[in-house]
């Protein structure tokens, strides 16, 4: 067998960088350097898979860069990667990225006793175990993979968080671990239903999985389904198995809550795609119309819970979980176009999430304050970060022009010829998305200066008798960006327009396996689609 | 000849050459300098509004270009396509990123660029650093950033207006918006400036809502979103698609160009500054739903119940817009109701059909000049009033500015329907096709529109009389700022782009209407011009009527405003109808009372319902399971357990459901 050691090496990068920063404990300038050396050589790697895929081959070859060696006999499992195109774009996701949050967490004041080598380390250590978990393509490995990215990611919150870290980790580790033993169960059944039925025996390869779909009967499917399903429903996750992501994207540190938003949240919706459809199609099928409510249920309440926080990082959590309903509704409505813009949005969503989540823990840095009520009229202080904060909402509320746009139109677009009725509700949550993002932008930036960050930051004549024309007479200490921060913010920026008017090279990559996907599934496009 | 070239429509539309070929100049020229002035920073402060003229002033001569190009070829050859590059595709979904050049979009082009280049001129003398004369607005020194919004919004505009398909219409149309909410929020300082910039960006969106849904059921139906496949494929709609696509886009066009029941934005839009006023919420973008339908015009055609709607719009708005023009002191809004009133004309127009999409169109190119005229007029009045923009303040301005005065006259005149300028061929002749419209129809829009037109003549007399004549009562006040009025005439810079809309307002009508000029030019795109016939009243008496109510309310205007003394302080306590006039006809009323107040009541019910029930559930579990929430000993032990029995309850929940579901369908 021909063996491709990118994929292993795409794993293992993080993984030693990880080791090798965590002792370097008393000089936290050289591990935060190693640690973006380290983060650097993985997306120059993962530039060279980008490259080394080819898309053509991807018509009759569900993955690439393939590498499997036996690991446990005795179970049938066996460390086994490979990509297809939806795999490889959240390779590429995560490899910009890490260097991007290692960035913006530069100058982060870490909290008492912990030093930046703990948390380099945690990061690239999460890293390692994200892209296990998308190049798995051993059920078990991905498992594995799926818990073992928990563990960096609670010690994170835990360690470096906020004032209510603690309570935010247990939770996040609980919801997560309790999805992760029901999804065990339905591994474990996996293996069974296969041992019964294969002469070989018992496997957890996907694919030997995948082509003995057809053998099994609906009502098995349903309860191996529902394992993985409730798995990543907690993790993606959808009303109402949500409660736990605003608390741990409040009390993350920013850079850890964009992975977490960004990239952690997707591997569930990921998982639908991967796991969920092709794995049990009738099961997938009899049971969409209960994820299309919790779909289109999470774009309204949580557009509209959005609109009523005051914890600006809740209201990211929040404008998150409404997103996630596009990108279930997108995979549960069935059509190439649906499943593309899925794929896109979990790439997409990872971006502009990370980029709004960064531009307001840059204002939390200059106001030690979380609450939207603590500011007002920034604006006219710190012109820059107001328009970047501007920027990414537009593209989260999904303005044309911007990268989110495209994969929220292909949602909808690619939704509506077979599930109209939920589409239609899912498109008139675009005005809950121009409804939080424009008001809280007029609560934070417009009007006058206002709020006690902003005027506890006043200095100088007048700053008390004066607040309303304070950006006049009073001067603040709330300065704009820095060099250092516009260059975190810069490759965002470029990324969301890029994507926005030029998504084709992405859309290539992944379109081959969408249509993969639909012909697992096997159903024909509602629109223009062809018999499987 | 039109007839059969409309039967023929083919889906292939031959590639652009010549001149054609650097159309994606039109674009390139604003997005370019938008992006080097948004980028530039402070550097580009003393020649940033330069090269945002040139941008729009190049976009301008490439039009001009095309436009003669597309002249010099005969009418069936005059719609060609610019393909740029593939931007989004996925299976049977092909979306191009290519220009359309056609009699329709062309005429927009001029329009856009060519009044787009004179507002761009005039704000270098309006947004311009200034002394101690001026208003805070003046001495604003984001001029940069102001030019950088409004190239911003041309490049939209133009993307709007040159797409091929559905969806780069719709970036267009989101991008307009885009621009109109960050030059309504223009002087970020004022609460009410960002709370009007995101009022209309609400209220266009739930528009875009609406041209979503039209575009989602042209795909499903169609299988395509591009016009010319779209058009020729609309026979295969069944008559409740076509109707349910043509009330959608209705949502849109009513959203953008703020049309009844989507119009309350478009008023409180008057807080940014007023060249924004003159391009985006007067001559430009508020006419976008016009174009949107006209552009539609195959698809409106096939649908009887479609255009009726369209018109119904049309009527309803034309005459709110009217009432309420009649009863604002404050010349921006005045201004602002009245563009209202003028796109319900329009909409009556494109709405019925090959009888008036020319009609609509031309009114929309004549608008363009003398709306914009009069916009940037008051602009004028207002740089020399210390940005006042209450009418009470003024009086007797016209020996001050004189400039302003008679090119604001020309804009005045032409509105109303003077005989002979512009109005006047553009505006009778809609209520004329309105009115001879069929049966009771052609009785109620025709009659509406008159009585509107009356209407109009009245609220802009006095405007023009409470401005420029009477007692100047300016001279015993002081403005907001505390200072006192020293009304003056604005610089070259601001007047010679009103003198030269105010010879638009004038001629533009004459020229467009002789051998139908406008009306054959757009042709090979909306198809003939038809003449309406069969209405109730006499077109001779419609036309006759119309000039009679139009000299009453210019009279009745003299006799109540321009013989009295106007008090400086606005009257109160009023008859009811110029009560719910001032109201906005309780518009706004009704909107805080069916959606803004339950909105945040169920907002607020929710963060409640969320913290306290879904996730109160799972730690609520957690207390009963620990042993009670005051042992804090046991805390610990009691989250792990608690969650996992919430988390298990959860599940155990969803697949009690989903069997349900299962089997529920089943059986």
């Amino acid at each position: 067998m021909n063996q491709n050691y990118l994929l292993l090496a795409l794993l293992v990068l993080p993984a030693v960088g990880s080791v090798a920063v965590a002792p370097l404990r008393t000089n936290d300038r050289a591990a935060k350097s190693l640690a973006m050396a380290f983060a650097l050589l993985e997306l120059g790697l993962t530039a060279v898979a980008w490259f080394s895929y080819s898309v053509s081959a991807a018509a009759n070859q569900r993955f690439q860069l393939t590498f499997d060696v036996p690991w446990i006999p005795a179970f049938g499992t066996r460390i086994a990667l490979g990509v297809d195109g939806i795999a490889l774009v959240m390779l590429a996701l995560i490899a910009v990225l890490v260097p991007i949050v290692l960035g913006s967490s530069w100058t982060d004041r870490l909290p008492e006793g912990r030093t930046a080598a703990g948390f380099c380390a945690l990061l690239l250590a999460t890293q390692a175990t994200l892209v296990g978990v998308f190049a798995a393509t051993d059920v078990f490995l991905f498992y594995v993979f799926f818990e073992a990215m928990l563990v960096p990611m609670y010690f994170i919150i835990g360690r470096f968080g906020g004032p209510k870290r603690q309570y935010a980790a247990v939770k996040f580790f609980l919801y997560s671990v309790l999805g992760g033993l029901i999804m065990l169960g339905s591994v474990i059944g996996l293996y069974v239903v296969s041992a019964g039925r294969l002469p070989s025996g018992g496997t957890f390869s996907w694919a030997a999985l995948r082509d003995l779909a057809a053998q099994v009967p609906q009502s098995v499917q349903i309860w191996l389904f529902l394992g993985f399903f409730i798995a990543f429903a907690i993790k993606a996750p959808l009303v109402p198995l949500h409660t736990w992501l605003p608390d741990a994207g409040a009390e993350a540190p920013i850079g850890a809550g964009v992975l977490l938003v960004g990239v952690l949240d997707k591997v569930a919706t990921f998982g639908f795609l991967r796991y969920c459809l092709p794995l049990f199609p009738l099961a997938s099928k009899s049971l969409a119309p209960l994820v299309l409510v919790l779909s289109v249920l999470g774009i309204i309440y949580a557009g509209l819970l959005a609109a009523g926080q005051d914890d600006m990082k809740r209201f990211v959590s929040y404008t998150s979980i409404a997103h996630f309903g596009f990108i279930a509704l997108g995979i549960f409505a069935f059509s190439t176009q649906a499943f593309a813009g899925s794929v896109l949005y979990m790439v997409n969503h990872g971006i502009t999430t990370g980029m709004l989540f960064i531009a307001v823990g840059m204002l939390i840095t200059r106001g030690n304050s979380r609450l939207i009520s603590d500011y007002g009229g920034v604006s006219a202080l710190t012109p820059v970060l107001a328009g970047t904060f501007l920027f990414a909402g537009l593209a989260s509320l999904a303005l044309p022009g911007t990268n989110s746009f495209v994969s929220e139109f292909l949602v909808l677009i690619g939704s509506f010829p077979r599930e109209p009725v939920y589409t239609i509700i899912a498109t008139v949550g675009i005005i809950f998305a121009a409804l939080y993002v424009l008001w809280v932008y007029q609560q934070v930036f417009q009007g006058p200066a206002r709020g006690n960050a902003v005027m506890a930051s006043m200095i100088g004549p007048g700053a008390v008798a004066a607040p309303s024309s304070a950006a006049g007479t009073a001067k603040s200490s709330f300065s704009d960006l820095t060099r250092g921060e516009i260059m975190v913010l810069a490759p965002l920026i470029a990324l969301i327009l890029l994507l926005g008017f030029f998504p084709g090279p992405v859309l290539d990559v992944i379109n081959p396996s969408v249509a993969a996907t639909m012909r697992e599934v096997g159903l024909a496009d509602p629109v223009g689609g062809m018999t499987p | 000849m039109s007839a059969s070239l409309l039967a023929t429509a083919v889906e292939q539309i031959p590639a652009a050459t010549g001149v054609g070929a650097k159309a994606w100049l039109l674009v390139a020229l604003p997005a370019l300098s938008s992006a080097v002035l948004f980028l530039a920073g402070r550097r580009a402060n003393t020649w940033g509004h330069l090269l945002g003229c040139a941008s729009v002033v190049g976009a301008f001569a490439v039009g001009v270009a095309l436009f003669a190009q597309a002249l010099s070829a005969a009418p069936d050859q005059r719609t060609t396509e610019l393909p740029l590059f593939s931007w989004i595709s996925v299976g049977a979904l092909h979306v191009d990123f290519a220009l359309r050049l056609d009699p329709l979009s062309l005429a927009f082009v001029l329009l856009i660029t060519g009044v787009g280049s004179l507002i761009h001129i005039y704000s270098i003398g309006y947004m311009a650093p200034h002394g101690q004369a001026s208003g805070a607005g003046h001495s604003d020194p984001s001029r940069r950033r102001f030019f950088a919004q409004l190239n911003l919004f041309v490049t939209a505009m133009l993307l709007l207006v040159l797409g091929n398909n559905f969806v780069l219409l719709y970036l267009g149309w989101e991008g307009v918006g885009l621009a109109s909410y960050l030059l309504i929020g223009f002087y970020q300082d004022r609460p009410s400036a960002a709370t009007a910039a995101k009022k209309a960006f609400l209220m266009n969106r739930v528009g875009d809502v609406g041209l979503a849904l039209a575009i989602f059921l042209l795909w499903t139906h169609l299988g395509t979103v591009q016009y010319s496949q779209v058009f020729a494929r609309v026979g295969q709609l069944t008559p409740g698609v076509l109707f349910a696509v043509c009330a959608l886009m209705l949502l849109g066009a009513c959203g953008k160009s703020g049309q009844f029941p989507l119009q309350a934005w478009l008023p409180d839009a008057m807080e940014g500054p007023t060249p924004v006023s003159a391009l985006i919420h007067a001559a430009t973008m508020v006419t976008a739903g016009v174009y949107l339908v006209a552009r539609c015009n195959p698809i409106y055609d096939a649908s009887a119940n479609g255009r009726l709607i369209v018109t119904l719009v049309g009527v309803i708005t034309l005459l709110i817009g009217a009432i309420i023009g009649c009863a604002y002191d404050d010349i921006k809004k005045v201004l602002a109701y009245s563009t209202v009133s003028q796109i319900g004309y329009m909409m009556l127009g494109v709405g019925l059909g090959p009888a008036g999409y020319a009609l609509g169109l031309m009114h929309l190119y004549t608008h363009g000049f003398f709306k914009a005229g009069l916009f940037l007029g008051a602009g004028s009045v207002m740089h020399g009033m210390n940005d006042d923009v209450d009418m009470r303040h003024y009086g007797g301005l016209r020996a001050y500015m004189p400039i302003t005065f008679y090119t604001f006259l020309a804009g005045y005149l032409a509105l109303i329907g003077f005989p002979f300028l512009s109005g006047y061929y553009s505006k009778d002749v809609i209520i004329e096709a309105a009115a001879a419209q069929p049966g009771w129809r052609g009785l109620v829009m025709g009659g509406a529109a008159m009585l509107a037109a009356g209407l109009t003549a009245f609220y802009m007399t006095r405007l023009v009389l409470m401005t420029f004549f009477g007692e100047k009562r300016w001279q015993n006040l002081r403005g907001v700022d505390g200072k006192e009025y020293h009304p003056h005439e604005s610089p070259a810079v601001m007047t010679v782009p009103m003198i030269i809309l105010a010879v638009g307002s004038v001629g533009a009508g004459f020229l467009l209407q002789l051998n139908h000029a406008l009306a054959s030019w757009l042709t090979p795109t909306v198809g003939e011009l038809r003449e309406s016939e069969g209405g109730l009243i006499p077109p001779s008496l419609v036309g006759v009527g119309t000039l009679l109510l139009s000299a009453a309310g210019v009279l009745i205007a003299y006799l109540l405003i321009g013989r009295r003394p106007t008090p400086v302080v606005r009257p109160e306590p009023v008859s009811w109808p110029v009560r719910a006039a001032r109201r906005d006809l309780y518009a706004n009323a009704i909107n805080e009372a069916l959606i803004a107040r339950p909105g945040i009541w169920l907002c607020r019910a929710l963060v409640y319902l969320d913290n306290k029930g879904v996730d109160g559930l799972v730690n609520g579990t957690a207390a009963l399971l620990g042993g009670g929430s005051g042992q804090l000993r046991r805390l610990q032990t009691g989250f792990v357990r608690s969650y996992a029995l919430g988390m298990l309850g959860g599940g155990v929940l969803i697949i009690a459901a989903l069997l349900i579901l299962r089997f529920g369908i089943q059986s």
